[in-house]
């Protein structure tokens, strides 16, 4: 199967060809389907998001139908098939940070930003989504921008956030 | 003398290679007279600055030309203590460890101070906080949390580690390691609370090859962090447990199924493999012997219903992860259809003091039918956030108000949560239940994971029921009708009754929609569904009732153009969309569609929004 990669940064499809490459996978399907969901993790690591050709390069490098691809990218909450914002702005909604009012805080957030919960700015520059419990519940409630934590959220902290966001 | 870190670490042959390797790291250990400066490096130690404070006290110890051999700086997991981070604990010689709370840069720099001007140890700076609640527990599963650097093999072998596989593969029969755990009483600490000896012994017996070892560490429960604690503060126990009960069920395979949420984890885990697979400890013939396991992790994306054993099964195989009627059980065909035995985290920590202390030691900690300890993760509005790990038999009220020092803000509690979204709350009347999987059930709630959310009097328990139950709605597969549509049935009648439009009728429709939901939900997450709607109502009937009553009375919702900056805060609080306004202009509501919430009048900063009674 050939498939058109065209649209895609070519040094990420070859880090993704070598990253599937060094699992070193026998030809069977269980190895094969097995390795979908880390293949997954790793591809939507170096592009960000899953679209349509991402979807058909994972398939044809695995080896799997374009369906089964699609199936578990639709299954899991983690996947994404649309672009993320520059700053991933998430929000842990576990319990801890429920009872601890981050509820005010997505509010302001929202406010400030001005868009809603799983959308992304015009620009391409932030994006706010939701987390479950990132296990920091003694810091509730809990907000990452990418790989950044904040811990003890008010409505008051977040234009501080925004801030960094630049 | 030796050094630690100079101790070879070369494949390992045989039982005595490792004896021995771990004899010289322990007198490298004792002989030691460097001050160890330890600092706590897990999520939330690293979420409150704790990379900082190391960087800070690196720093200040290489300023003034101090090396290793006159003090250490150690990166160790979370001690528990999560409420108090970032830790830095000072381990003189042959001392007890001292132990700082809240460590910022300024903090740690004193500490660096003080302990260079003591390099004797004559005086030794303790304005650390107390231990009690450190000393006031039974550390089994947490043994190792905080204690020893997770990512060093050295450290882990020199507190005894690899010392009960070698144990086992040399000196034990499968099926003596199997009536040693059962006799134990050892339950699943994953929320079923089924024996896990016996459960060792099915997949033994059952017939099919290969058989496979699983850990779920897929920590579903949002507001339980136990399992991550273990995994990035004491991963090689989770290693040799799982290589033990591989060797038990006479599997080689195993798999670790870790949450995306985790990374930490996942790196200390993927470390350890490593190391262990490099002397021998994981991979083909371990210390030579016959027996040969391996471990790869499996990676989770996203979703709770994968906790779930039968899901966990079809994600690990690449698959969506939608749950399977048992029986069959794992045991019988799990993973592609063969033998596959599923442990929780804690269950696999609980295991080796088990083997080293004996069936016997295990049963006299905790109650007849609940043996060992437990460890519960305390968050929300309790003073010490934090993980507690306890005797089972406990009482609530001493993991709340002995461990957990009471309510955070000074308000009474009124509740807790267990059992994450298959659970319930417990109300404060029955604190002084003593903890065990039986209990908890009685009052209409789970032990779970091991979740412990706090509430204080402020909580209302039907917003909670609703926050629960959107958890559920998100989280359930579609793949059973009871769960996918009568979960949204429920919240759809839980919205009506906190948007003041409920009636007597529908709290009796909660009851009897979730009481059929408990009874033909195809996995667990169904059948668990509806408890945090029925034990609020069982415990909290009245706050309930309270929003009928509101319904009963007239009152009516306006802005007050003067007072109205137009910030759109009300106009996105309104569930019905009935506010209309351009921002900065004063808003209006439109009175035919609005429901009499109150959430504009709640929201709005201005006091803008005036109630009438009509
Ligand atoms: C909806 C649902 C979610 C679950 N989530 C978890 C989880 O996150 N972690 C876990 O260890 N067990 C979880 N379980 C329990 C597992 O199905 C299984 O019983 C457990 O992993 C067995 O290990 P144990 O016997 O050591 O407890 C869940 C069960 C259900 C029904
Ligand atoms: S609930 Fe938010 S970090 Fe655990």
């Amino acid at each position: 199967m050939t498939v058109k990669t065209t649209s895609l940064d070519s040094k990420g499809v070859g880090e993704l060809k070598k990253f599937v490459e060094n699992l070193g996978l026998d030809d069977s399907a269980e190895a094969r389907e097995g390795a979908l969901i880390e293949v997954l993790h790793k591809a939507q690591g170096i592009f960000g998001f899953l679209p349509s050709e991402v979807q058909e390069l994972v398939a044809s490098e695995l080896q799997l139908s374009l369906g089964h691809v699609y199936g578990v990218i639709s299954f899991y909450a983690y996947f994404t098939t649309e672009p993320k914002g520059e700053f991933e702005i998430n929000f842990c909604t576990g319990t801890a940070c429920f009872v601890r009012g981050v509820g005010k805080v997505i509010e302001r957030f929202e406010e400030l930003v001005g868009i809603e919960l799983g959308e992304v700015t015009d620009d391409g520059r932030i994006s706010l989504g939701h987390l479950r419990c990132v296990g920091a519940c003694s810091l509730a409630p809990v907000v990452m921008v990418n790989d950044k934590t904040y811990g003890n959220v008010t409505p008051e902290m977040v234009p501080e956030i925004l801030a960094d966001c630049q | 003398m030796v050094k630690i870190e100079e101790i070879p670490l070369d494949r390992l042959t045989s039982q005595d290679d490792l004896l021995r390797l771990a004899e010289s790291l322990q007198t490298a250990d004792v002989d030691k007279t460097a001050i160890q400066i330890l600092v706590g490096m897990s999520t939330c130690g690293r979420a409150s600055g704790a990379e900082e404070t190391y960087a800070i006290i690196k720093y200040e110890l290489e300023k003034r030309g101090i090396d290793k051999t006159t003090v250490e700086l150690v990166q160790t997991g979370c001690v528990g203590l999560c409420h108090a981070e970032p830790i830095v604990e000072v381990q003189y010689p042959g001392r007890r460890r001292i132990t700082f709370d809240k460590v910022g840069t300024a903090r740690g720099r004193r500490i660096v101070e003080e302990v260079v001007k003591n390099i004797d140890g004559k005086e030794v700076y303790s304005q650390g906080m107390g231990m009690g609640i450190y000393t006031d527990q039974t550390r089994v599963a947490l043994r190792h949390c905080g204690v020893i650097d997770p990512k060093l093999l050295r450290s882990y072998i020199a507190v005894g580690g690899y010392q009960q596989l070698a144990k086992c593969l040399f000196e034990r029969t499968p099926e003596e390691i199997i009536q040693v755990i059962t006799d134990s009483g050892l339950r699943g600490r994953g929320g079923g609370g089924f024996s896990t000896g016996l459960k060792w012994g099915f997949a033994r017996k059952a017939e099919g090859a290969p058989k496979y070892m699983v850990c779920n560490a897929d920590e579903g429960d949002p507001g339980a962090f136990m399992d991550r604690s273990i995994l990035e503060g004491d991963p090689h126990s989770v290693i040799e447990t799982m290589t033990i009960a591989g060797y038990a069920i006479g599997s080689s395979i195993g798999y670790i199924y870790a949450r995306a949420e985790y990374p930490l984890a996942v790196e200390h885990l993927r470390k350890a493999i490593t190391q262990a697979r490099k002397v021998g400890l994981l991979g083909k013939n371990i210390l030579d012997s016959d027996f040969s396991f391996d471990i790869h992790i499996r990676y989770g994306a996203g979703a709770f219903v994968c906790g779930e054993e039968t899901a966990l099964i079809h994600s690990i195989e690449g698959r969506r992860g939608e749950p399977t009627n048992k029986p069959p059980f794992p045991a019988e065909s799990g993973l592609w259809g063969r033998p596959t035995n599923v442990n929780n985290v804690e269950t696999l920590a609980s295991i080796i003091p088990i083997l080293e202390n004996g069936a016997d030691w295990f049963k006299s900690i905790g109650t007849e039918g609940n043996s060992g300890t437990k460890v519960f993760a305390l968050a929300g509005d309790v003073k010490n956030v934090g993980l507690v790990e306890v005797p089972m038999g406990a009482t609530i009220r001493d993991v709340l108000y002995g461990l957990g020092g009471g309510s955070s803000s000074g308000k009474s509690i009124k509740a807790i949560q267990t059992g994450g979204p298959s659970g319930g709350c417990i109300p404060a009347s029955e604190f002084d239940t003593e903890i065990s999987y039986e209990n908890f059930v009685k009052l209409g709630s789970m032990m779970g994971s091991g979740g412990m959310i706090v509430m204080d009097e402020d909580t209302n328990m039907v917003e909670l029921a609703k926050f629960y139950l959107e958890f559920t709605v998100e989280e359930s597969c579609g793949k059973c009708t009871p769960c996918r549509l009568g979960t949204k049935r429920l919240l759809d009648i839980l919205n009506k009754l906190l948007a003041g439009k409920g009636t007597a009728e529908d709290i009796t429709t909660l009851e009897e929609t979730g009481e059929t939901i408990k009874a033909s939900s195809l996995c667990g997450l169904g059948q668990t569904a509806p408890n945090p709607i029925l034990s609020t109502l069982r415990w909290f009937r009245e706050e309930y009732e309270a929003l009928i009553q509101d319904a009963g009375a007239a009152v009516c919702y306006e802005i007050d153009a003067e007072a109205c900056v137009g910030c759109r805060a009300c106009a996105k609080a309104c569930p019905v969309d009935c506010i209309d306004g351009k921002v900065k202009e004063a808003h209006v509501i439109r009175q035919g569609e609005c429901i009499q919430c109150g959430a504009c009048e709640k929201t709005c900063k201005f006091d803008a929004v005036i109630k009438r009674t009509v």
